[in-house]
């Protein structure tokens, strides 16, 4: 990767990031109204939060694997029932793939 | 999070009523989201030295673009070998959801015109999952602010540390930072699974994310699962025999 097409990459990104985020806001009030519209944009993160959750417990380059992140993730969900703070949450995942790396999980 | 922290009652199946909140609980639920968030901006600035970008480009990334999945997955694809546009087409695929948020967003917030162009930039999963879990509008703009103000200033500062600190660190994987990333996301997805048709979409998402995954280029399986909340609201329709409309 040469600096030049890393800079490239970074404004696309900052560029195409922004103008979602900022598209989202504009649009008009009354294209939201209808309940379908509205059910969907709320249905919406629940999809992509779910699928991002999976995809980052179990992608790697392009291939699905069963690695410590598993165990990682569910120490957190653990700590999610148990109603643990967030930072808690995290923590959990964290330190336990740590754990199962360093005894070569 | 908003939910487990403040309104225990919320927590598994049930539909309880929006609670009166208090300001200063929106505040501590704010500042907890911002916090444990902001901090994994050190795990994006050790991951994106370590992919080979440069300090000022990592920086840069977490400043102007500031939305951490389409961050990471930019530089897992440039570190990948990706070309610059296959790259930043991966990282605007994650964020288009930041739209949907914006959608929901601009009907709670009802932000004044010439404020949007500034706010949209917090517009990210932590500002809506605060936001939209708040009862009212002025406990979600509240939310929205504190969530974006804490986490802004944090997610740039640990960038900037992790960044420099990238080579004493090592391998990040030895860590356990890269699990940071989806516990955050479970995190976040926790609150919103409140009835059947909320679970039945994660569910199938998972599904659709995972089997998409190893077959599709990166970013675009995010969006065949996003595929899930219109299947789940059609399904659910036709079973009621009545058009959701």
């Amino acid at each position: 990767m040469n600096t030049t097409d890393a800079w490239i990459a970074v404004g696309l990104t900052v560029a195409g990031c922004y103008l979602l985020k900022l598209g989202g806001l504009l649009v008009p009030a009354d294209a939201l109204e209808r309940p379908l519209v509205q059910r969907l944009s709320a249905l919406l993160p629940v999809a992509l939060l779910a699928a991002l959750t999976a995809q980052q417990t179990f992608g790697a380059n392009g291939a699905l694997v069963l690695d410590a992140r598993a165990a990682g993730v569910g120490a957190a969900a653990l700590a999610l029932v148990l109603r643990a703070p967030f930072l808690v949450v995290v923590a959990a995942a964290v330190v336990v793939t740590a754990g199962v790396r360093a005894l070569g999980g | 999070m908003p939910e487990q922290t403040a309104t225990p009652s919320t927590t598994g199946a049930n539909t309880a009523p929006p609670e009166p909140k208090t300001d200063r609980a929106v505040v501590r639920d704010a500042l907890g989201v911002g916090i444990a968030v902001g901090l994994s901006g050190f795990a994006f600035g050790v991951t994106s030295v370590g992919a080979g970008l440069g300090l000022l480009q990592t920086c840069v990334l977490s400043l102007l673009v500031f939305t951490g999945a389409s961050q990471f997955a930019l530089v897992g694809a440039l570190a990948g070998g990706g070309n610059p546009f296959t790259a930043a087409a991966g990282a605007f695929f994650l964020g288009t959801r930041n739209a949907f948020y914006g959608l929901r967003l601009s009907q709670l917030l009802a932000l004044p015109r010439a404020v949007r162009p500034l706010a949209a930039h917090w517009v990210i999963d932590e500002t809506a999952a605060v936001s939209l879990a708040q009862p009212t509008r002025r406990a979600a703009r509240i939310g929205f602010t504190v969530t974006g103000l804490t986490l802004y200033v944090l997610w740039n500062l640990t960038t900037l540390l992790g960044a420099v600190g990238a080579e004493a660190i090592g391998d990040t994987g030895a860590w356990g930072l890269d699990a940071a990333g989806p516990a955050v996301f479970l995190a976040l997805l926790a609150p919103m699974l409140r009835t059947a048709t909320e679970r039945a979409v994660a569910a199938l998402a998972v599904l659709l994310g995972l089997g998409a995954f190893p077959v599709l280029p990166a970013g675009v399986p995010v969006l065949v699962a996003a595929l899930a909340a219109p299947v789940v609201l059609w399904l659910r329709g036709r079973r009621e025999g009545t058009v959701t409309r």
